[in-house]
């Protein structure tokens, strides 16, 4: 069975933490990234940016771009994508394609991308991990 | 068992919204400070053991707003007390606090909170200080030492201001929509202006100030999640990341100047970098440009340079073209012209600022960036003359050191190295 883990924690506080406190955190995510990667337990591990850097496209008569976070607590996180765009457009033009009503889809920008600790682009990722990306695929 | 480092944090993000509720509540800045002071220690005291609140800014209201109504049945025993008396019992009530309180005016709260910090009246050091003071939660003696005056000094300063501001009575009633975007352009200066305190100190030994930039970018934070749809808000916050991601860079082991040309890249934060050109490329999408995002564009070329060569300088002139038409100012000008000189040589440069050579009269950088130009014409004595006169104008350490390396170096080479000041 493949899990997903999705962190939940009030961003305004994160903001407030100090830099030593916040690379203490990471740090403990990359040790727990590299033991699970060395089983071969992990996919991508992703750190969103902040909420203020979102753009949520709604489903109205022609798909509708709001800034900002997809925030209503009525709908429920079903899924999401990783996408690698050129721009923030491309983002827009290929979350307009998806959504559906009722619904929204938030796009947010992903600051770390990888489980090995460092950021990453999907054209790394594959180029770099040739055979465990092959071996993860198959699963 | 919760984390001090969390409770910690928790209490400096819930701070304005906390503070700017009580003043609604309250109409008054100590009273909502001192209230806001208790709930915190009774949130140090009751949240290690039973676990933090779902919603840590409403419970730190609630405990303030009661504290604050005791205080006060204490000193007026014989007045009748407003309708919020009957709430007393802060522990049966928690479970449905998030529905009780009034959200739906704590953006309105907050801005307002900030805009009173920034009164016209203030001059803007004391703008910067009260706003450290009641937003941000700086101590005195913090605030003190990033502005290099005494304790005493700098509380008798913050006691002036909050009586001037007092005085002046911002209305509390909700605010329209130009005056709510007046309030928010002069919040945005302020946060502005801090950051550049920070960025530049205009004094005293240090020449960066982190502290003082990462406030700023706080605050700039805080405005943008009320107002996610302001490109402005998104500029002015974008800028800030973006020239703070090359802090690291920007001085060297003995805390001198490092330009931006001779930075090492590696050193700049790819996270900050990364977030702010996000915010730009939103901004952008509304095509409404303003002074913030433009500055931001820059800043987002320079970042997006892996290396000096490989800066488009054509596109820095043009942005700051724009930006000259939409705020004329003699330092934008001096700014492109740095851009114009990698773009057309110094000699367009030269003759770019020359008109604005009278205004800049007393400003250290028009000399160093002059100088500079004149070092690339061949032309030594006079930009000597301009780098003494740049040192003589220079605020800190760090800038006449900097100025002093070029003199230096324009009395040992022949060859002219100097390039012109853009860090």
């Amino acid at each position: 069975m493949l899990y997903s883990l999705l962190c939940y924690s009030d961003e305004r506080v994160v903001a407030n933490w100090s830099e030593d406190k916040d690379r203490a955190v990471m740090a403990h995510h990359v040790s727990v990234v590299k033991q699970l990667a060395a089983t071969d337990q992990v996919g991508p591990v992703v750190r969103l940016m902040p909420t203020t850097t979102a753009t949520t496209v709604r489903k109205g008569r022609d798909a509708v771009v709001i800034d900002g976070p997809f925030a209503e607590t009525k709908e429920q996180l079903l899924g999401f994508y990783i996408v690698e765009c050129a721009s923030l457009e491309d983002a827009i033009r290929i979350a307009s394609e998806l959504v559906h009503e009722p619904g929204a889809i938030e796009i947010r920008p992903i600051q770390y991308f990888s489980d090995r600790g460092e950021p990453r682009t999907l054209a790394k990722e594959r180029a770099q991990s040739g055979a465990t990306a092959r071996k993860r695929d198959v699963q | 068992m919760t984390d001090i480092a969390w409770i910690d944090a928790a209490l400096t993000a819930a701070r304005p919204q906390v503070v700017a509720a009580l003043l609604r509540y309250f109409r008054s800045l100590d009273t909502a400070e001192e209230a806001f002071q208790e709930a915190s220690l009774r949130a140090l005291k009751v949240w290690p053991a039973n676990g933090p609140p779902r919603d840590p800014a409403a419970w730190l209201i609630f405990v303030a707003r009661n504290f604050a109504l005791d205080e006060a049945r204490k000193s007026q025993r014989h007045d009748s007390l407003p309708d919020e008396a009957a709430i007393s019992d802060t522990d049966d009530a928690q479970t449905d606090l998030a529905e009780r309180l009034d959200n739906a005016h704590y953006r309105d709260d907050i801005l307002r909170l900030l805009f009173i910090c920034c009164h016209p009246e203030l001059p803007a050091t004391q703008q910067i200080a009260l706003a450290l003071r009641i937003v941000s939660g700086l101590t005195v003696p913090e605030i003190a030492r990033a502005f290099l005056v005494s304790e005493s000094a700098m509380e008798q300063r913050i006691t002036r201001a909050k009586r001037r501001v007092a005085a002046a009575q911002v209305p509390f009633e909700t605010p329209g929509q130009a005056e709510r975007q007046e309030r928010l352009n002069t919040v945005a200066a302020m946060i502005y202006l801090l950051f550049n305190e920070g960025y530049s100190a205009s004094g005293g030994d240090v020449h960066v100030r982190i502290p003082l930039c990462e406030e700023a970018i706080r605050l700039a934070r805080l405005l943008l999640r009320l107002f996610p749809g302001e490109p402005e808000i998104m500029g002015l916050t974008a800028l800030l990341l973006l020239q703070h991601a090359r802090a690291a860079a920007r001085l060297d082991a003995n805390g001198a100047i490092v330009l931006l040309d001779d930075q090492d890249r590696r050193l700049w934060n790819q996270d900050l970098i990364a977030e702010g050109l996000s915010l730009v490329e939103k901004a952008l999408r509304h095509r409404r440009p303003g002074p913030y995002q433009i500055q931001a564009a820059i800043a987002a070329i320079h970042s997006r340079a892996a290396t000096p060569q490989e800066t488009d300088w054509a596109e820095i002139d043009q942005l700051y073209g724009a930006l000259e038409r939409i705020q004329p100012s003699p330092v934008v000008t001096l700014n492109r012209a740095v851009a114009v000189s990698k773009v057309k040589g110094p000699e367009a440069a030269l003759e770019l600022i020359e008109p604005i050579a009278p205004q800049l009269a007393n400003y250290f950088h028009f000399y160093g960036v002059r100088g500079a130009f004149l070092v690339q014409l061949g032309r030594k004595n006079e930009a000597r003359a301009d780098f003494d006169r740049a040192i003589s104008l220079a605020r800190t350490a760090a800038e006449a050191a900097h100025i002093r390396m070029n003199i230096d170096r324009l009395m040992k080479d022949s060859e002219p190295t100097v390039r012109p000041a853009s860090a």
